[in-house]
């Protein structure tokens, strides 16, 4: 058995050997520096993430070994974690996500409808809140859920008699998580809207015509039948990058609400838990331990979208 | 599907009109509202950072500036920060940083995506595929252990910090090696037959022909310099290495004056407004990159 396995690497070895030799060297060289950068800050950064994750390390004395102890503390101690930070991130993943997808899918075909110079000016205007990251925005936020009767919100809901006092809405348990769910919203239509805008676009006329000749009968029909099946590539790319957009959002929460953590952890997701314990509690290890867990989280989500969306593999 | 002779005339193909008509109405009512609401806060901000001061501490508030002043801009520019760093200062950083990270990703991404594209390279779909894969890497999620790594190679509180973490976007180099995919074969063998060398090919037969890839790639590096909190809030100490969009981060923290109010929307708008510009200009160019961008 060893002596089959080496002799297996031996030939990978040999095989890489001829394949390398008739490659182009100066490829090599044109791909270098992304690839060295793309090692150090993305694929570094997961295994020193992994690595630390099994130890205790405050930043000050270096890393003891701490075997499953982070990983047991998060499932069993971290009372926060599973009270509040889970079933936020949960709430807010499984709306923003699925939510955000289906309305820049929506969103995008009605766009597709529009003639070239009205579509554009519709574009720029969807595609916009996206340029500002989400947390440039907050001041705005700010002021609109603003707690006093100054808040614009507080004003209207007081000026037609809906509230009696205005409320506190960032400061508040009850509205600050869905507050932030529906500024995400706002600005989750990213690269994924754009993409599939495009994906609509490029699908040839002539499929639409033969479908209705093979009797298709409705819009909603050509929707299922024709204009998702022939944009999958986009509705993949579309899916994961509302994937990412939602867990990149996650921070807004402590943006609005101007605390880490927020009030009784009402808006806190796991990347402001991360935050929280790794640069106030500067308890490395378990926050490492917590980017794991998200990692992995995003990591099978992902791999959900590509068995839906995906033609080859898993 | 079966093969059967299409008379043009009989159906009517609904998408991708070329002018408007009336049945295009109730889908553009239905949108409407959505629209509005997409809007809003864009239209506000412009409204508050022009506001004078009477006008901010105005009850009930107003939607709408009446007389529209430069004050907030000049209060912003006035004003020095906690360590008596003047704005100037994070916005000069802010600009140097941003115009350094676009050139550079540009670079890194097109050569690569045309070495893995067109170059006889035989690890380069693995390469693309862990790329791919990359394109699900959330930042944030590590921002301690690329501390780490940082602190390690002596980055920490450098102007470079600013710079060479954003370089590598992974969707830029998915997005640029699918459009090279589309250039012929038969151009850069026609060039290689010429006596050109592949870097000649790079620079002046592929480059010229991704143009649209390039100004989505450029959208993308600005987005992430311009808008980049994390590097100054985390990486850098000295206040004269941040950036303005750290600054901005603060002032909308600790912006509970009427003067800080108007101060914060006026920075908002000046964070805001180049992203805007710059899409504006680039969108035809990036709505053709985008066609290329399925994961197949």
């Amino acid at each position: 058995m060893e002596k089959n396995g080496s002799l297996k690497i031996k030939k990978f070895f040999s095989k890489e050997k001829i394949l390398f030799k008739k490659d182009s060297k100066l490829a090599y060289l044109f791909s270098a520096p992304y690839i060295i950068l793309f090692i150090i800050f993305i694929i570094a950064p997961i295994i020193v993430a992994i690595w630390l994750s099994f130890t205790d390390y405050d930043m000050i004395s270096s890393p003891t070994w701490a075997g499953l102890r982070n990983y047991v503390y998060l499932l069993t101690t971290d009372v926060e974690f599973m009270k509040y930070i889970l079933p936020n991130t949960i709430t807010f993943a499984f709306i923003v996500g699925p939510c955000g997808y289906i309305l820049s899918f929506f969103l995008a075909w009605v766009l597709s409808q529009f003639p070239r110079g009205l579509r554009t000016v519709l574009a720029v205007i969807i595609y916009s809140p996206s340029l500002t990251a989400g947390v440039t925005m907050s001041v705005v936020w700010k002021i609109i859920f603003a707690g006093d009767a100054e808040g614009y919100l507080n004003n209207l809901l007081l000026s037609m008699n809906l509230i009696a006092e205005p409320i506190i809405w960032l400061q508040s348990t009850t509205y600050l998580l869905p507050i932030m769910i529906i500024v995400a919203l706002w600005s989750s239509m990213g690269l994924g809207f754009l993409s599939m805008l495009a994906g609509i676009l490029s699908i040839s006329p002539d499929l639409y015509e033969a479908a209705y000749m093979d009797g298709i009968k409705n819009r909603f029909q050509e929707i299922i039948y024709i204009t998702i099946p022939s944009m999958k590539p986009q509705m993949l790319f579309g899916a994961v990058m509302s994937i990412v957009g939602t867990f990149s959002a996650g921070a807004i929460g402590v943006q609005l609400s101007g605390s880490n953590p927020t009030p009784q952890y009402a808006g806190s997701l796991i990347v402001n838990h991360i935050e929280d314990y790794a640069f106030q509690r500067y308890d490395m290890g378990y926050a490492a331990a917590l980017s794991v867990f998200l990692l992995a989280l995003i990591y099978l989500l992902s791999k959900l979208a590509f068995t839906l969306f995906g033609d080859k593999k898993s | 599907m079966k093969k059967k002779r299409i008379h043009h005339h009989q159906v009517i193909v609904k998408t991708n009109p070329r002018r408007f008509k009336i049945d295009q109405l109730p889908l553009l009512i239905l949108i409407l509202p959505i629209i509005a609401f997409m809007l809003l806060p864009l239209l506000y901000i412009f409204n508050q950072a022009f506001k004078p001061f009477d006008e901010l501490i105005q009850y009930p508030p107003r939607f709408f500036v009446t007389r529209p002043t430069f004050d907030n801009f000049i209060e912003l520019f006035r004003t020095y920060s906690s360590t008596s760093i003047p704005i100037s200062r994070y916005l000069f950083n802010s600009i140097i940083i941003t115009v350094v990270v676009v050139f550079l990703s540009i670079f890194l991404s097109s050569i690569t995506g045309f070495a893995l594209s067109k170059m006889r390279f035989h690890i380069k779909n693995v390469i693309f595929e862990v790329n791919t894969i990359a394109l699900m890497f959330v930042g944030t999620a590590v921002s301690i252990p690329r501390y780490v790594i940082i602190d390690a190679f002596g980055l920490i509180d450098t102007f470079w910090v600013n710079i060479i973490p954003l370089l590598v976007i992974p969707v830029g180099l998915f997005l640029i090696k699918q459009f090279i995919d589309d250039i012929p074969d038969e151009l850069i063998e026609a060039a290689r037959i010429d006596g050109a060398n592949d870097f000649q090919i790079y620079l002046r037969i592929v480059l010229p022909l991704i143009k649209p890839a390039i100004a989505t790639v450029a959208i993308l590096a600005f987005q992430t310099a311009w808008n980049n909190i994390e590097t100054s809030s985390i990486y850098v100490n000295s206040e004269q290495l941040k950036t303005f969009a750290y600054y901005m981060s603060t002032l909308s923290t600790s912006s509970n004056t009427v003067a800080g109010k108007g101060m914060a929307a006026a920075a908002t708008l000046i964070m805001f407004l180049p992203n805007l510009i710059i899409f504006i200009f680039l969108q035809s160019r990036v709505m053709n990159t985008m066609a290329h961008s399925g994961i197949k």
